[in-house]
C-alpha cells in the first residue's frame, strides 16, 4: 500500500474561525492576547433552570455574507453554517477558488480532500419533547408509537433531520469547494479536530492527497447537549461569574464552559505550496494518537493513553521532548483533565517539565467540542507567527501538584518555533500533533 | 516507498442473518433474505413497517465479567460492535486480554481501531420519564426539565450516544491502546474506517487494527427519517424478500437495517512471522466525493463513485478488466442505482460485459455506518471460496443498465475484488482486495 509520491512535508497555507471570540482569526488572537472572554447567559434556548446558566456563544453571525450562493446551504445546520465562514476566510488566505465551476488556483480538484472532525447538528428539540409528551403513558409505562409517529410526521422536517448528520458539513464544503479528493469526517469527542487535522497531514504526506481542508465544527449548545453534559458534572457552575468561570489549572476549577464554532486549516504539500507561490504560515511535522483503553468514563490514572500520544507524536515528528517550546493543552478546567494532563506533561518532558509554558486558551475561548482542537491549533501556529504565548487566564489560585508553566493570567513573548497541540475526548481518545516554524 | 502490505487475518459480522460472518455468508450463498416485518416496536403507523433485524443475543456472553458493570452504558450500536469484534478476532487467533487474560499474544499498544459508526439514535422509553415530568398543561415546560426532568436522566446518558463509543468499548474489552478512530460518513462510514486502518498500518502507525463499523438503525427514529425522506420502499410491507430490488425495473426504494461488521487488518511481516492464516490482501483504496445540491441524492453520473474505483485501481496498478467481482453500492433506490451503474459502466469501458457485479442489500438491507463492511467481508469470504453467489431480486434490470448482474452463482476464481460505498452527504469509497499470493 503506498500513495504515488514519495513522503511530502506537509505545511499550512490558510486559517478561518467563526467562535465566540470572533468571526475571524485576528480578531480571536487580540482577545486572546488581551485575555478577553466572552461568556454568558445562555440565549440559544431557555435554560434558567439548568445548574449551569451560561455558555460562551457565536453572537451575530450570518454566513451568507460570505458567499455568493447562499440558497446552496440554506438548509444547513448552526455548525455547518460557522464552517461556511471559516472555510471560505481559510480558502481566501490560501489562494484556494471557491464557488466557481473552474478554479484556477492551481489544485487538481481530484487531489484535494476534506477531513473535518464535525459535530452532529443541532436536535430539533421542540419536536422531541413534543412527541414525547404526546406518545408516553405514564401508568403503562410505554410509548405509544402510533401517537408518537403522528407528532413527529407532522413537526419533523426530514431535510434538518439530514443536516444533523455529522458528514454533512463536509457536504457543504465539497459543494462550495469542488473538492474530489478523500474525504471523511471523525468524531472523537473533543479531540475529533485534531484527530482529523493529524490524519489529514497524514493524507498528504503519503501521497492520497495534494492539499486537505480540516479543521471542525461544533455546537450542543441545545436542550439536550447542555443536559447531557450537565448531568455528567463536567460544566461549571459559576453562574454568578461566567466571565472567569473557565479555570483550566486552578485550584478552583469545577468543570469547562461550553462554546461553539468552526475552525478551519488549509494542508498542502510543501511542493505544491511551493508551486503555487502561497504563503506557508507554519509546518506539520508530527502526529501521534492512542487510546486509553481504560474507562469510558474516567481518563487512566497513570495518564498511560495521553503519554502514548504524545510519545508518538514526537517519534513521528523526529524531535524529542527537548525541542518543544510550547504546550497548547487540552486543558478544559475540569478537575480531572488537568490533573491527568499535568501528570502526562511531567511524565514526558522530565526534568522541562516545569520549564515549557503551557497554557489553555479554552480560559478564554471556553471549549467548543469537536473543534476546540483546531481553534487551538490555530492559536498555536499566531503562537509561532508572533512569538508570543497567550495566557491562561483565571488562574489564580493553584494546587499543589499543578505546578507547571503555565502562563497565568499575561501573555508572554517568548520565541516559540515549535508547539505541542493535545487533545483528549470522553472515553480515552487521545490525539497530539506538532506544528513548526517553517523556515 | 517501503510501506507495508496490508492483509486481513480476521473478520466478523452481525447481521439480520446471524451473530457470526459465517452466518452471514451461509446466507448469502443460500439466496435469502434478512428482512423480515418490524418486531422491535410496533410500526403499525409508520409507512414501512420491515427491516433487517439481527437476532436475539445476550451482551453479557462477549463482555468479560470485569467490565459488565459498563453493560448499561451500552446502546445497541455499541453492542453490535462489540459482537462482531468478538467473531473477527476468534477468527484471526489473537488472543486479547478481554479473550483470555492469561494467554495474551498481542502487544496492545500497536493495536488500532477504527470503526464507522451512525447518528446514534436515542433511547425515547429511557428519557420518556424525565420528559413526562416536564409536563405543565400537557405542554413540555423546560423550567421544570432544567429543574427536575432532567435531574431523572442516568447522570451517563451522553456517553451511551457518542459515536466513538463503539470504538471505546471494543477498545478497552480488548485492550487497544493504539491510535482509535471513529469516522462519522453515513453510509460510507466503514469503508472509510478500513481505508484509514489500512494507511494506519500501511505507515506503520500500528501492526494491527480492528476496522469497519456498526449502526443499529432498526428504531422509530431512524425509521421516520428515512420514511419523510423518501429513502425507503413503503410499497412492499406484505412482501420483504422481494422489497429491496437493486438495479431492478421495479426498484422503490431501499430497505432499512441493522448489522455491525469489523475485520482485522495486519502488517503482512507480522502475519506471517505469527503464521497467521491470510484470507485477503488489501491492494488498493480510493476516497472521492459525490456534489450535488439537493444533498441526499446522487449525481447524475455519479462522478463521486467513479473517481473511488479508479484510485483504487491506480494504487493497485491494475485495470478495469483485471477485477473478477464489484460488490455495488446498490441500494434499490432507483435514481441512486442508475447514477452508480453508469459510473461503474465509466470505469469498466468494454470489460462490462464481462465484470460479474453482485449487489448485496437485497439480502442485507441497507446497514448505514456498517454496510461497507458488511460487502468487505462478503468479498473476502467470495475471495476464499472462489465463489460469487446469486444476485437477489434483480430479475429486470433498469432502463439503460448494462452492468453484468450476477444471477446465477458462480463458481470461479477471484483474484481481485473491489467494494464501493457511497453515502448521502456524498463521501466515497472503494476498496480493492487480492486473493493472497506469497
Amino acid at each position: 500500500m503506498a500513495g504515488a509520491n514519495s513522503k511530502e512535508r506537509v505545511v499550512i497555507t490558510g486559517m478561518g474561525i467563526v467562535c465566540p471570540l470572533g468571526h475571524d482569526v485576528e480578531t480571536l488572537w487580540q482577545a486572546l492576547l488581551a485575555g478577553k472572554s466572552d461568556m454568558g447567559r445562555i440565549t440559544l434556548f431557555d435554560a434558567s433552570t439548568y445548574p449551569t446558566t451560561f455558555d460562551a456563544e457565536v453572537k451575530g453571525y450570518s454566513f451568507a455574507k460570505y458567499i455568493k450562493n447562499p440558497d446552496l446551504h440554506k438548509h444547513s445546520s448552526r455548525s455547518t453554517q460557522f464552517v461556511i465562514g471559516a472555510v471560505v476566510q481559510a480558502c481566501e488566505q490560501a489562494h484556494i477558488d471557491f464557488e466557481t465551476a473552474e478554479p484556477s488556483d492551481g489544485i487538481d480538484r481530484r487531489r484535494l480532500g476534506i477531513y473535518l472532525g464535525a459535530g452532529e447538528g443541532s436536535i430539533d428539540s421542540d419536536m422531541f419533547f413534543c412527541a414525547i409528551v404526546d406518545a408516553w403513558h405514564s401508568e403503562k409505562n410505554e410509548m405509544n408509537w402510533d401517537a408518537w409517529a403522528t407528532t413527529t410526521a407532522k413537526r419533523m422536517s426530514p431535510r434538518h433531520e439530514l443536516e444533523q448528520e455529522p458528514n454533512m458539513a463536509a457536504a457543504h464544503v465539497a459543494m462550495l469547494t469542488g473538492a474530489r479528493g478523500p474525504t471523511r469526517n471523525c468524531l472523537t469527542a473533543c479531540a475529533a479536530s485534531t484527530q482529523a487535522f493529524g490524519e489529514a497531514m497524514m493524507l498528504i504526506r503519503n501521497g492520497y492527497a495534494d492539499a486537505v481542508i480540516t479543521g471542525g465544527a461544533h455546537s450542543m449548545i441545545h436542550p439536550l447537549g447542555v443536559m447531557g453534559f450537565s448531568r455528567l458534572t463536567a460544566l461549571s457552575r459559576k453562574n454568578e461569574s461566567p466571565q472567569t468561570a473557565s479555570r483550566p489549572f486552578s485550584a478552583t476549577r469545577d468543570g469547562f464552559v461550553l462554546g461553539e464554532g468552526a475552525a478551519i486549516l488549509i494542508l498542502e504539500s510543501l511542493s505544491l505550496a511551493e508551486k503555487r507561490g502561497v504563503k506557508i504560515l507554519a509546518e506539520v511535522i508530527g502526529y501521534g494518537s492512542s487510546a486509553d483503553a481504560f474507562r469510558v468514563t474516567d481518563m487512566h490514572e497513570e495518564a498511560r493513553g495521553p503519554i502514548q500520544a504524545m510519545e508518538a507524536a514526537l517519534a513521528d515528528s523526529g524531535i524529542t521532548y527537548k525541542d518543544v517550546d510550547y504546550i497548547n493543552p487540552h486543558g478544559t478546567g475540569t478537575v480531572e483533565n488537568d490533573y491527568i494532563e499535568t501528570m502526562a506533561i511531567k511524565a514526558v518532558f522530565k526534568e522541562r517539565a516545569k520549564s515549557v509554558p503551557v497554557s489553555s486558551i479554552k480560559s478564554m475561548l471556553g471549549h467548543l467540542i469537536g473543534a476546540a482542537g483546531a481553534a487551538e491549533i490555530i492559536a498555536s501556529v499566531l503562537a509561532i507567527r508572533d512569538n508570543i504565548i497567550p495566557p491562561t487566564m483565571n488562574l489564580n489560585d493553584s494546587e499543589p501538584y499543578l505546578d507547571l508553566d503555565y502562563v497565568p493570567n499575561k501573555l508572554r513573548k517568548v520565541p516559540v518555533n515549535i508547539v505541542m497541540k493535545e487533545s483528549f475526548g470522553f472515553g480515552g481518545q487521545n490525539n497530539v500533533v506538532i506544528i513548526k516554524r517553517y523556515n | 516507498m517501503n510501506d507495508a502490505r496490508v492483509v486481513v487475518t480476521g473478520f466478523g459480522a452481525v447481521s439480520p442473518f446471524g451473530l457470526t460472518a459465517a452466518d452471514m455468508w451461509a446466507a448469502l450463498c443460500a439466496g435469502k433474505c434478512g428482512i423480515r416485518p418490524i418486531i422491535t416496536f410496533d410500526p403499525a403507523n409508520f409507512d414501512c413497517r420491515i427491516a433487517g433485524q439481527v437476532p436475539d443475543y445476550k451482551i453479557q456472553q462477549y463482555v468479560p465479567r470485569s467490565f459488565r458493570k459498563a453493560i448499561k452504558l451500552m446502546s445497541r450500536d455499541i453492542e453490535l460492535a462489540i459482537i462482531a469484534a468478538h467473531d473477527a478476532l476468534t477468527k484471526s487467533g489473537f488472543i486479547t486480554k478481554g479473550i483470555d487474560l492469561e494467554s495474551v499474544n498481542i502487544d496492545p499498544t500497536r493495536v488500532a481501531i477504527n470503526l464507522g459508526a451512525g447518528l446514534i439514535s436515542c433511547d425515547l422509553i429511557e428519557i420518556a420519564p424525565a420528559v413526562a415530568a416536564s409536563v405543565t398543561d400537557g405542554k413540555f415546560d423546560i423550567h421544570k426539565w432544567g429543574k427536575i426532568g432532567m435531574e431523572l436522566v442516568t447522570p451517563l446518558w451522553l456517553l451511551k450516544y457518542l459515536p466513538n463509543m463503539l470504538a471505546c468499548h471494543v477498545g478497552i474489552i480488548h485492550d487497544i491502546q493504539g491510535p482509535s478512530n471513529t469516522i462519522t460518513c453515513g453510509e460510507a462510514s466503514a469503508s472509510l474506517a478500513i481505508s484509514e486502518a489500512v494507511q494506519i498500518i500501511a505507515r506503520g502507525s500500528s501492526d494491527v487494527a480492528l476496522a469497519g463499523g456498526a449502526d443499529a438503525r432498526v428504531n422509530p427514529t431512524i425509521l421516520i427519517r428515512a420514511c419523510l425522506l423518501g429513502r425507503v420502499n413503503t410499497e412492499s410491507n406484505s412482501a420483504p424478500d422481494s422489497a429491496c430490488r437493486p438495479f431492478d425495473a421495479d426498484a422503490r426504494g431501499s430497505v432499512t437495517s441493522e448489522a455491525g461488521g469489523i475485520v482485522v487488518l495486519e502488517n503482512l511481516d507480522s502475519a506471517r512471522s505469527r503464521q497467521a492464516k491470510i484470507f485477503a490482501e488489501v491492494v488498493g483504496v480510493g476516497e472521492s466525493n459525490n456534489i450535488n445540491p439537493s444533498y441526499d441524492h446522487l449525481e447524475a453520473d455519479n462522478k463521486g463513485i467513479q473517481l473511488a474505483i479508479e484510485k483504487a485501481l491506480a494504487e493497485a496498478g491494475i485495470r478495469p478488466d483485471d477485477l473478477d467481482l464489484i460488490i455495488p453500492h446498490g441500494t434499490g433506490i432507483a435514481a441512486d442505482d442508475r447514477a452508480e451503474a453508469k459510473a461503474i459502466e465509466a470505469v469498466l469501458g468494454t470489460a462490462v460485459a464481462k465484470v460479474p457485479i453482485w449487489p448485496t442489500k437485497s439480502m442485507l438491507g441497507t446497514a448505514g455506518a456498517a454496510s461497507g463492511a458488511l460487502d468487505i467481508i462478503a468479498a473476502v469470504c467470495a475471495i476464499g471460496d472462489s465463489k460469487i453467489p446469486a444476485a437477489k431480486n434483480c430479475d429486470k434490470k433498469i432502463d439503460g443498465c448494462n452492468l453484468n448482474i450476477v444471477t446465477q452463482p458462480q463458481q470461479t476464481e477471484i483474484r481481485y475484488a473491489i467494494c464501493c460505498s457511497y453515502t448521502y452527504g456524498g463521501q466515497t469509497a472503494a476498496i480493492l482486495l487480492k486473493k493472497y499470493e506469497n
